[in-house]
């Protein structure tokens, strides 16, 4: 019998991911938090963290502490939860969907999310009262809506369900690119051109404490139906032979994918590519089984993205790329190498 | 292990494809459903394991009423394997007949003992065993169903549906695949075009038309002369194969 070793292969590596996870993902973030147009020492970085948790009392010059604290940290920790909750999305999507190609803004979310972004930017719905952030997530969750409507909640099967996700995201890019054509000057269509691409610049501890709540309780959400997720593997008849109550386990996903991909792009705006790619690089390490694949999905996303955020801030000096474009500029020849590497041998 | 289905009704929109269908099914049987393409096999299939949820009537598996057991539950004791379930995924054969455990297991709970040994056992049966490392893309079509077959043993079933296993299949795994299922120590039933096949490996035959059951009984019971030109339109000549008591179709060019 194999099943002690593999039990006992199965916790030790969870021990192992856990504490590579913890490792990089720290690392990344020290570094994100010390890296800059200001540039502060690791040291004090690591001295800076403890001090706020009253670890240490180490004397720290009060401008620096205030970056550290009030900027960069915050904006680190919302980086790393924004790409964990996209490639989560993202594989929880490919599954569904059994659709390599699918990713969290294929059900018009981000498309959705832009509409109510120009909205606000641009006609100024809301005077003032709604933000940039409300106006992007109630268009996210209108799009998920119409798309909801169109495949039946989500029941008449994949095709049926990226196709209406095609449809959404098509309509509201034409509602955005009327609206800024038709209201909007130079300068409006700039911002909504770089709020699309996406940028860590604003976020502070609210979005970080916001986010955390929406991606932890997505995750958990999502783990809790792994096994369920495995069982699509064949397809959605095949699921409820094998016992999964298939329309639930369907609408609750596509909701939590939703929620959490509304939430981000709302944040920081569209940050394509990582939920794509993200999963692809995840199963080729660590295998297709969903209980493994979501956890290795959520941390390999997490660190990519303050790695890719970092990037961003130093690749221009004095100018920010907006991270979307480096998530790309990063991912594809990246991607590239495992599309490479798994080719079919013939 | 027995099935008891009563005036089952089930359509599309204004178009019905199962018409008042009952049947009991025993413990053990090997039941085959033949019938023209159209005539509803497959939707009758799913409506008796509760795939589908019939219009009017009820079905009974093992003295519950279907539509009053939970997905899960009615999982534990019935398996369906599907004609040419595929996937992109790359996934080994073991990781395949380890789906067949899902039914069992709880959310986050490991791999029980139990589990192991279902699988193993499973894999067994179709003599799969050596090749549970094997990538699910690189088997044959008969493999393929095979492994299908395994997955669903492993869900530990009392009932086994069987949507035309042998489609795609060569001769030689057609009749493999059919001595196989008559073979466990389950209840089947099985839907298949093979006439011929259907006579040498099932107890019992259902013949259905345009949605309605037509006939029922043992093979040299149910097919005839009149039965095949009446459903399925063909001249034949039915002989008895040598000594088997059951009964050969030849096929008549005209």
């Amino acid at each position: 019998m194999t099943t002690p070793r593999e039990a006992e292969r199965g916790a030790g590596g969870l021990v192992l991911f856990l504490v590579l996870f913890i490792v990089a993902l720290g690392f990344a973030v020290a570094l994100a938090t010390a890296i800059g147009d200001y540039s502060i020492g690791l040291g004090t970085v690591v001295l800076a963290i403890t001090n706020g948790f009253g670890l240490t009392d180490a004397d720290i010059p009060p401008i620096q502490e205030s970056v550290i604290w009030d900027l960069r940290l915050s904006r680190a920790l919302v980086a790393a939860l924004a790409g964990a909750g996209l490639a989560l999305c993202g594989a929880i999507l490919q599954a569904l969907l059994r659709n390599a190609l699918a990713e969290p803004f294929v059900l018009g979310v981000s498309a959705g999310a832009s509409t109510g972004a120009v909205c606000v930017i641009v006609l100024g719905i809301g005077a003032g009262g709604l933000s940039l952030s409300m106006g992007a997530f109630a268009g996210a969750f209108a799009a998920f809506a119409v798309v909801a409507v169109l495949s039946n909640g989500a029941t008449s099967g994949p095709n049926h369900t990226i196709l209406a996700g095609v449809a959404a995201a098509q309509l509201f890019n034409a509602l955005t690119s009327y609206i800024v054509t038709t209201s909007g000057n130079a300068q409006q269509a700039r911002d909504v051109m770089f709020w699309l691409l996406g940028s860590f610049g604003g976020v502070r501890w609210p979005d970080f404490q916001l986010l955390i709540g929406v991606v932890v309780l997505g995750l958990a959400i999502c783990l809790w139906m792994a096994r369920a997720l495995d069982a699509f593997t064949f397809g959605d008849e095949d699921a409820a032979a094998l016992g999964v109550p298939v329309a639930r386990i369907r609408l609750v996903l596509f909701a939590v994918t939703a929620m959490i991909t509304a939430t981000i792009v709302s944040m920081v705006g569209a940050i394509g590519f990582v939920g794509l790619v993200v999963p692809h690089a995840a199963r080729y390490v660590v295998g297709p089984t969903h209980l493994r694949l979501l956890p290795a999905c959520a941390a390999v996303g997490a660190v990519f993205m303050v790695l890719a955020d970092i990037v961003s801030r130093i690749v221009v000096t004095q100018q920010t790329v907006p991270i979307g474009v480096v998530t790309a500029l990063v991912g594809v020849p990246f991607f590239a190498l495992i599309l490479y590497r798994s080719r079919p041998k013939t | 292990m027995t099935i008891v289905a009563s005036n089952l009704i089930w359509g599309v929109g204004p178009k019905t494809i199962v018409r008042d269908v009952s049947l009991s099914v025993c413990g053990g049987e090997t039941l085959g459903l033949i019938g023209p393409n159209g005539s509803g096999k497959s939707s009758l299939l799913r409506l008796l394991s509760g795939l589908k949820r019939p219009r009017s009537g009820r079905v009974e598996i093992n003295g519950r009423d279907v539509a009053r057991v939970s997905r899960r539950n009615l999982a534990r004791e019935v398996a369906f394997v599907q004609q040419n379930a595929a996937t992109d995924t790359n996934v080994s054969v073991r990781d395949v007949v380890r789906l067949g455990r899902t039914p069992h297991r709880s959310a986050l709970g490991g791999w029980s003992s139990a589990d192991e040994a279902a699988v193993s056992a499973a894999l067994a049966q179709v003599d799969m065993h050596g090749r549970r490392a094997q990538a699910w893309q690189t088997l044959s079509g008969g493999e393929r169903q095979r492994v299908h077959i395994a997955r669903a043993l492993a869900q530990s079933p009392t009932i086994l549906f069987l949507d035309e296993p042998t489609n795609h299949l060569d001769i030689h795994h057609q009749i493999e695949i059919l001595r196989m299922v008559r073979d466990l120590d389950v209840t089947s039933i099985v839907a298949l075009h093979d006439l011929n096949l259907a006579a040498m490996f099932c107890d019992r035959i259902v013949v259905m038309q345009e949605g309605a059951l037509v006939a029922c009984g043992p093979p040299a019971a149910v097919l005839n002369q009149a039965l095949l030109r009446q459903v399925f339109r063909i001249e034949a000549e039915v002989i008895e194969l040598s000594g088997s008591g059951r009964p050969h179709i030849r096929f008549c060019s005209l």
